[in-house]
């Protein structure tokens, strides 16, 4: 029965559970014998397990779950462990930093000292991932690519979260741990310096992130149109160039004059992926320490254009001598 | 699909969908073209609203001449200008936009006209006195549209928009983390999860509105991001009170530089100024004039914010004048005798000053 298999098909492939290579001297074990699920096979590999923790991802996994938990039972006391609206509220809950006047000090648990740690936890948690990903592709005898493409998400979160704080002298200009509160923030940041978007690493970071995804539909779109001709088998068509191959190469020829190769496509999309995180973090780095209103440096450069006005001259009443200044009190 | 995929589809599609105002908008352009400066409209949403906003008629205006109302009744302290006629076309009026329909002329007054007994005489003295003042000192907000009482009172004796300062779910203590003054559900920012008191910051108090700096470069604008989360919530509550968008009043590209910003930014100015004084300088003067049950529960005085007076329109009932039928009220009004017009109404008495 000649029926070719990929994702969509309806036949899902049982051998026994495959444990991996060899394991080198000194290392822990695999956990688990390892299993098959239907269910995951209709995304994936059926094979589930087993996996390999290791020191780094035991306390990788210890640290992730302290943050966890220093975020979590704070919001859950901040609606006094009230679980109806701990889940009513969630989405507004948040770990909050300490307050601008408290600078680099290290504060009171309540007045943020909580937030630090969390943070600590979880950038350790994150590290220690890290490493994780990098030892075990480096035992499997792989590239370490995919260990530097997470540092490059790992870098936007510290400029966020540390780095760019600690220059600007205020843990209070981090981000705070809720879901509505750090888009909140993202708003009040690109208000308060004047605009993000004339920011260019910003706009280098949005270009990235669209590229991605417009080479993640081009290639997905490629390879799955090839798949009936062996397409999917991408490896052996960079080795061996087959049909698909020619074929896919020859599509974008025809469409476009020009074509990345089975390899290339990976290149691409590798460094579009990586420069997203790794030039937004720049912009975020250069905000506030080095640019302070991003509307007025692009309008400086001759970046923003300047458009006819429409409206009668709009002075600021506050420059008008006379006015009523405060309302205040007299 | 199968049958419990497309009902799976049709739940998630209206939890997800199910808060979302359906189309089609209008939208009207306010700008340049190409700048996103453009007003988006729910025409059903606005037939609703015009339906409250609709102004109720006016009472027959009052015949000139005739004795001065101070010179028939008692204890006229800021309505001397007018004559009988006027005076009690006031009063008729008040009546029908403020007073509790049951109670009538007793919610102020007791069985003698003249006596301050009910404090709710002594607010409306007070308040008489404000909409003289916002209309002949507030004209850079108000313009010649002015205000009458039926502009934030709209038949209830106490405005449906008012404020008390809101400290938010009673604070945490000892260990457990403080949340700033937001991180829950903040009525006055738009249901969102930024500070839920920008009014007495900003409304009340005088705090720096402006965040964000006038050069290119740092120097020395220390203002933080946690400011410009307030300064948010505030200009969200406008934006919620007007039912308008950020763009009625600033282009976009840049919230802070006026020369790209529409006029109407300047109404608003004025409009946040106006709120300040009227807060400092009539409401919060009165506190002690109010019974317990009419305070909040720091035991403050009901505030006046934007939504107080415009109700979730751009201009409080669509912009048409009720105070050009009601000279009595815009402190301009001459009866037969010449007395002093209102503008120098009598400072408030030291009665009403606790």
């Amino acid at each position: 029965m000649a029926e070719y298999q990929n994702i969509f098909t309806r036949v899902q492939i049982r051998a026994p559970v495959y444990a991996g290579v060899e394991l080198p001297r000194g290392a822990w074990g695999r956990e688990g014998k390892g299993g098959f699920s239907h269910f995951l096979g209709r995304f994936g590999d059926a094979q589930i397990g087993p996996i390999y923790l290791g020191t780094t991802g035991v306390l990788s996994l210890v640290c992730g779950f302290i943050a966890f938990e220093i975020i979590g039972l704070n919001m859950f006391a901040s609606v006094h462990w009230n679980p109806i609206q701990f889940i009513r509220l969630l989405p507004w809950l948040a770990l909050e930093p300490p307050a601008p006047s408290n600078g680099l000090h290290f504060p009171r648990l309540q007045d943020g000292g909580w937030w630090l740690m969390a943070g600590f936890f979880l950038t350790s948690s994150v590290l220690l991932w890290w490493l994780r990903m990098y030892r075990r592709a480096r035992a499997l005898g792989m590239g370490t690519h995919v260990a530097w493409a997470f540092l490059s998400a790992i870098w936007l979160m510290l400029v966020l979260g540390i780095i760019r704080p600690v220059l600007m002298g205020s843990f209070g200009e981090a981000v705070p741990f809720g879901i509505f509160p750090h888009l909140d923030w993202t708003a009040a940041f690109s208000l308060r310096y004047g605009n993000l978007f004339y920011n260019p690493f910003h706009c280098l970071s949005i270009a990235f992130l669209y590229g991605s995804t417009l080479l993640f539909a081009m290639h997905g779109g490629t390879i799955l149109a090839v798949s009936r001709l062996g397409g999917d088998r991408e490896l052996e068509q960079i080795v061996d160039r087959g049909t698909a191959a020619e074929r896919a190469a020859l599509f974008w020829r025809w469409t476009m004059g020009f074509n990345a190769t089975m390899e290339s496509i990976h290149r691409w999309a590798w460094w579009f992926a990586v420069l997203c995180p790794l030039v937004g973090g720049i912009g975020i780095l250069l905000t506030g320490t080095v640019v302070d209103n991003w509307y007025l440096w692009a309008v400086k450069h001759h970046v923003a254009p300047m458009y006819p006005h429409v409206f009668p001259p709009v002075v600021d009443p506050a420059t008008i001598s006379g006015t009523p200044q405060t309302g205040a009190t007299p | 699909m199968s049958r419990l995929g497309y009902i799976v589809f049709l739940a998630g599609s209206f939890a997800i969908l199910g808060g979302c105002e359906r189309p089609p908008m209008d939208e009207v352009q306010t700008g340049y073209r190409g700048l996103g400066m453009q007003v988006v409209i729910n025409p059903r949403i606005d037939a609703k609203k015009a339906a409250n906003n609709a102004v109720p008629a006016a009472i027959p205006a009052a015949a000139a001449g005739g004795p001065p109302a101070s010179t028939v009744y008692k204890n006229i302290q800021v309505l001397k200008d007018l004559n009988v006629a006027q005076f009690t076309r006031v009063m008729l009026a008040i009546t029908q936009w403020v007073a509790p329909p049951d109670q009538s002329c007793n919610y102020c007054h007791t069985s003698d006209m003249s006596s301050d007994d009910r404090y709710t005489k002594v607010v409306a003295r007070r308040m008489l006195q404000m909409v003289r003042h916002v209309n002949s000192d507030w004209k850079n907000h108000v313009g010649d549209t002015g205000v009458t009482c039926y502009s934030c009172h709209r038949g209830n004796a106490v405005p449906q928009n008012v404020w008390f300062t809101d400290s938010g779910p009673s604070s945490n203590t000892g260990l457990i983390a403080g949340n700033a003054g937001k991180n829950n559900v903040s009525p006055a920012a738009g249901l969102s999860a930024l500070p839920y008191d920008p009014y007495t910051r900003y409304l009340l108090e005088d705090n720096n509105i402006r965040v964000i700096s006038n050069d290119a470069l740092p120097g020395g604008n220390r203002s933080s991001i946690k400011q410009t989360d307030s300064t948010y919530a505030l200009m969200i509550s406008m934006s919620q009170s007007l039912g308008v968008n950020c763009v009625y009043c600033h282009n976009s590209r840049s919230f802070a530089v006026w020369d790209a910003s529409t006029p109407k930014r300047t109404t608003a100015w004025y409009g946040i100024r106006m709120a300040r004084d009227l807060n400092n300088n009539y409401l919060v003067p009165l506190t002690k004039t109010f019974p317990e049950h009419r305070l909040g529960i720091h035991g403050d005085v009901a505030k006046v914010n934007c939504a107080t007076c415009h109700q979730g329109v751009f201009k409080p009932l669509y912009g048409e004048s009720m105070a050009k039928d009601y000279p009595e009220l815009t402190g301009e009004m001459h009866s037969s005798e010449p007395v002093s017009p209102a503008a120098d109404a009598p400072p408030p008495t030291a009665a009403l000053h606790p």
